[in-house]
């Protein structure tokens, strides 16, 4: 039975021709799970507040209808709209910090949500706190959100969205910022809630493995248009379209250690789309008729895809994929960095108990842990810009300061540190010569023609045009920047990279050529301490991991071993709550 | 993993942000009109007295003239051309409240920017320095010295920017301490490149628009306390012309003759609101260049 309906979607830039979502529809159920997949600038978060008949500062809805079981949302006027905000659709932000009013009281917070009686309100909230896996009492409900943690938060959320018993929901990423267990539970609870309350939901996410786990339909979106739609089941195993295609080759696993195979060039900006076929200038298998015109959604298997050729690339056998080795450093004596008995402390409170860590040359070392285990603080550590610690930390031999400045400037060289921001990481008032320029001119002071030479050269190792160092850093891409921190770092001529999840900020095909970049790197020799929460990553560049618990080194050895046969029970627990394509 | 497509033609020929946030600059009306006032007004303080038809100190004809007979803005208490003495009387105000108001912001955003980027125990000493100065009435103080030194205009300058200073370091404080938590400033720190350059490299850019905004604002405080200091009597000393002197002199005859205390009054509030375009004006370009 089909609850919700939508046709043709639009949403353009107010005063232009320019459209950001085009002609999308897509039907679902009453309590179906919808997942919406796309990489930054695909206009899912548009899509997702269309789907509300809301469009940003800015934007305009154009065209086509959202109907909710025989209302369309589109068609109401403001204080129709706003009343099916309360009852028909609801919204989940990606952000429940932001999304919840931190001095409120959860009970006013809550009630907020829902229209009647206070007595019946409030039964209705208990109730749904209930169901969201929350305390319901009095005391709980006195609290504010700032007392909350993530997740608590994300499923205060959720109860608001859920409390008025709307037809749809609408979650656009609510579980991006959140540990992959508390991830896990509020992936459950809103297939639960969907199921026990007959709610239909659009979950959008740039996450293959969520919507593998959560939806029982998937719509893949690319460049404002839906390039691929069907059940999980068939594009997950049978993509048709090349862009699922090659998305799914950038996703790294936690079973294999795959080589990622990034999708060349970058995604269109808005405004910026070609004519004809939208991922055609990204497409292996594009030819002169895929650029010509805009493909039509054709029928395939039990879904649809907008590809002219999908029948025959889909008789082309899957792309083979290649496994990395793993290094074996375990019994090699050359510890490039030592780390013995290091203990780190905000103020009175310890948060790092006894770390001792060894890297050697060429090996990759990944540090994995939840947020609060202590791993950004170990990895500031290392590079001298959190000094509250004790113990040994040698680089080559030589025993470091507490503080990068007491370090001596050979060792404050051969250690680099690549942030997890990349829009912080570059300054926003230097262009990207200028910003390469700094460590030379600090370490070196060579000539000017000299620096512009090893400026060209870094920025071809990480692959950007060399004529890219005139643009500021406002003109690149989140990859591209994260890129340009990497030459930087690189322009010192280090020993070892730490890099402070680098990855997580970007999309699964960036993050895929950020990884073979650093696996390069590797290679040519460099060592490196990879800190991130990601297991699959860690499984494809990582070549020993130490996993961290609350300050504590639980688990640590070779990534296969640590991996396939885990032997703590915390480790178990992150692999087992890990999502995983190839697990599902 | 090629990135051809990575440079697309339109940013290739795109144009260096920094010639862009002028063009912008000198694009805004806000500016435009900004910089036409202060460049009127300031010209007219300081080559005014070759323009003034009379002699800005002798008498000439009875007092509070209205104006009228060769007279355009009439005359003030003491007889003397209201339109003379208006010509002449802006030098002091034009060159003394751009020196005190740029003083004040260089000397207050060093201050400032020293608190945010080394903290601790520096940014206690200096903010507590600056709270003790922020404590003393500007004006008490100033009556004190001058009553004391007698009315040297160095010593006015150097009265009006330890009152200005004080506000110009918490606001660049604040602006400042965000951007020294960024990564790059943290990369900064971690290759050991000195505090003052990083400061000057990586932390100063990133503040331009508050620090114009200030200069705006302190423009304008310093043209008020100046011009206060003369209305007093404290200032510039009479028969020399001077705006806020001149408020002063011939507040008595507000009633029969409006223009003698009017007209420098007009002149100060174009010269201190042009600043304030020019200043406001430039913040917004700035930022408008940053949300790209």
């Amino acid at each position: 039975m089909t609850a919700i309906t939508v046709t043709g979607l639009t949403v353009g830039l107010t005063g232009t021709d320019t459209t950001i979502i085009e002609d999308v529809s897509l039907e679902l159920g009453s309590s179906e799970v919808m997942g919406i997949v796309g990489e930054s600038g695909s206009g899912k978060s548009t899509l997702a507040l269309a789907l509300l008949g809301y469009a940003r500062a800015g934007g305009e809805i154009r065209a086509g209808s959202v109907d909710i079981e025989g209302t369309d949302l589109l068609s109401l006027d403001a204080a129709g709209l706003r009343a099916a905000r309360r009852g028909l659709v609801s919204y989940v932000a990606q952000d429940p910090a932001t999304a919840l009013n931190p001095s409120m009281r959860l009970r006013t917070q809550l009630l907020e949500a829902i229209d009647g009686s206070r007595d019946r309100a409030m039964a209705r909230i208990r109730e749904v706190l209930e169901a969201v896996g929350l305390p319901a009492d009095d005391a709980f409900l006195k609290r504010r959100a700032s007392e909350l943690s993530g997740g608590q938060q994300q499923r205060i959320a959720i109860a608001m969205a859920v409390v008025a018993q709307p037809r749809l929901i609408v979650l656009d990423e609510p579980t991006t910022g959140l540990d992959v267990s508390t991830q896990m539970k509020v992936l459950e609870l809103v297939k639960r809630l969907c199921a026990e309350y007959r709610i239909a939901a659009i979950y959008v996410t740039h996450d293959l493995a969520v919507v593998a786990e959560v939806a029982d339909r998937v719509t893949v979106m690319y460049g404002g248009q839906v390039v691929e739609t069907g059940t999980t089941a068939s594009v997950l195993q049978a993509p048709a379209h090349p862009y699922t295609r090659a998305l799914l080759q950038a996703l790294p696993s936690t079973q294999d250690r795959h080589m990622l195979v990034p999708i060349p060039g970058r995604a269109p900006s808005i405004g910026d789309r070609p004519p004809g076929c939208v991922f055609a200038a990204r497409c292996a298998f594009a030819t002169d008729a895929c650029r010509s015109a805009v493909p039509p959604l054709e029928p395939v298997g039990d879904g649809l895809v907008r590809c002219i050729r999908h029948v025959e690339i889909g008789q082309r056998p899957p792309a083979t994929v290649s496994v990395a080795p793993v290094g074996d450093f375990e019994d090699r004596p050359d510890s490039v960095l030592r780390v013995s008995d290091l203990r780190a402390s905000y103020g009175h409170v310890e948060v790092l108990h006894g770390i001792d860590l060894d890297v050697r040359t060429g090996e990759c070392l990944a540090i994995v842990g939840e947020s609060g285990s202590g791993k950004s603080t170990l990895s500031r550590c290392l590079i001298g810009l959190h000094t509250e610690w004790e113990g040994e930390l040698l680089l080559d031999g030589e025993s470091l300061a507490r503080s990068a400045a007491k370090r001596s400037s050979a060792a404050r060289r051969r250690m680099q540190y690549i942030f997890q921001n990349p829009y912080g990481s570059l300054n926003p008032r230097l262009d990207v010569g200028a910003s390469l320029a700094a460590p030379l001119r600090h370490f070196e002071r060579p000539s000017g023609a000299e620096v512009r030479r090893r400026v060209a050269e870094a920025l071809e190792r990480v692959e950007i045009p060399a004529r890219m160092a005139e643009l500021y850093p406002s003109e690149l891409s989140g990859g591209q920047r994260q890129r340009v921190a990497i030459a930087r770092a690189l322009l010192a001529d280090p020993n070892v990279l730490i890099c402070d999840e680098v990855t997580s900020a970007l999309d699964v095909s960036v993050q895929a050529s950020v990884v073979e970049l650093l696996r390069g790197l590797l290679q040519d020799g460099l060592s490196m301490i990879f800190v991130t929460h990601n297991l699959a990553v860690v499984r494809s560049i990582a070549d020993s991991v130490a996993v961290l618990n609350r300050g504590e080194i639980v688990e640590q050895g070779r990534v296969d071993r640590v991996l396939d046969h885990p032997k703590d029970l915390y480790t178990q627990g992150l692999l087992a709550d890990t999502l995983d394509l190839s697990a599902a | 993993m090629t990135q051809q497509n990575d440079l697309r033609p339109a940013t290739e020929s795109a144009p260096r942000p920094r010639s862009r946030v002028l063009a912008r600059f000198l694009a805004s009306n806000q500016v435009r009109w900004g910089i036409g006032l202060v460049v009127l007004t300031t010209l007219l303080a300081c080559f005014g007295g070759l323009l003034a038809p009379f002699s800005p100190t002798d008498p000439i004809t009875t007092p509070y003239a209205p104006p009228g007979g060769g007279l355009l803005l009439g005359s003030d208490q003491l007889g003397r051309d209201v339109l003379s003495r208006v010509l002449a009387g802006g030098v002091s105000l034009a060159w003394m409240a751009p020196l005190s108001a740029v003083l004040s912001v260089a000397v207050g955003a060093a201050v400032g920017l020293a608190a945010a980027f080394y903290g601790g125990w520096t940014e206690t000493i200096l903010m507590r320095a600056m709270d003790v100065l922020l404590a003393f009435p500007g004006i008490l103080m100033a009556l004190m010295f001058v009553s004391v030194f007698g009315p040297s205009p160095w010593l006015l300058v150097t009265l009006v920017v330890l009152a200005l200073i004080p506000g110009v370091a918490r606001v660049i404080r604040g602006a400042a301490r965000p951007i020294c938590d960024r990564e790059f400033v943290l990369w900064a720190r971690s290759v050991g490149i000195p505090g003052r350059r990083m400061i000057v490299r990586e932390v100063l850019p990133n503040i331009t628009s508050p620090l114009l905004v200030e200069l705006g604002v302190r423009l304008m405080w310093a043209v008020g306390i100046l011009a206060s200091i003369s209305f007093i009597g404290y200032g510039i000393q009479p028969p020399t012309p001077d705006w806020g002197l001149m408020v002063s002199e011939n507040r008595t005859g507000l009633a029969t003759q409006p223009w003698a205390v009017l007209a420098p009054i007009v002149m100060i509030v174009l010269f201190t609101v042009g600043g304030n375009l020019i200043a406001e004006g430039g913040a917004r370009v700035i930022a408008r260049t940053e949300g790209k």
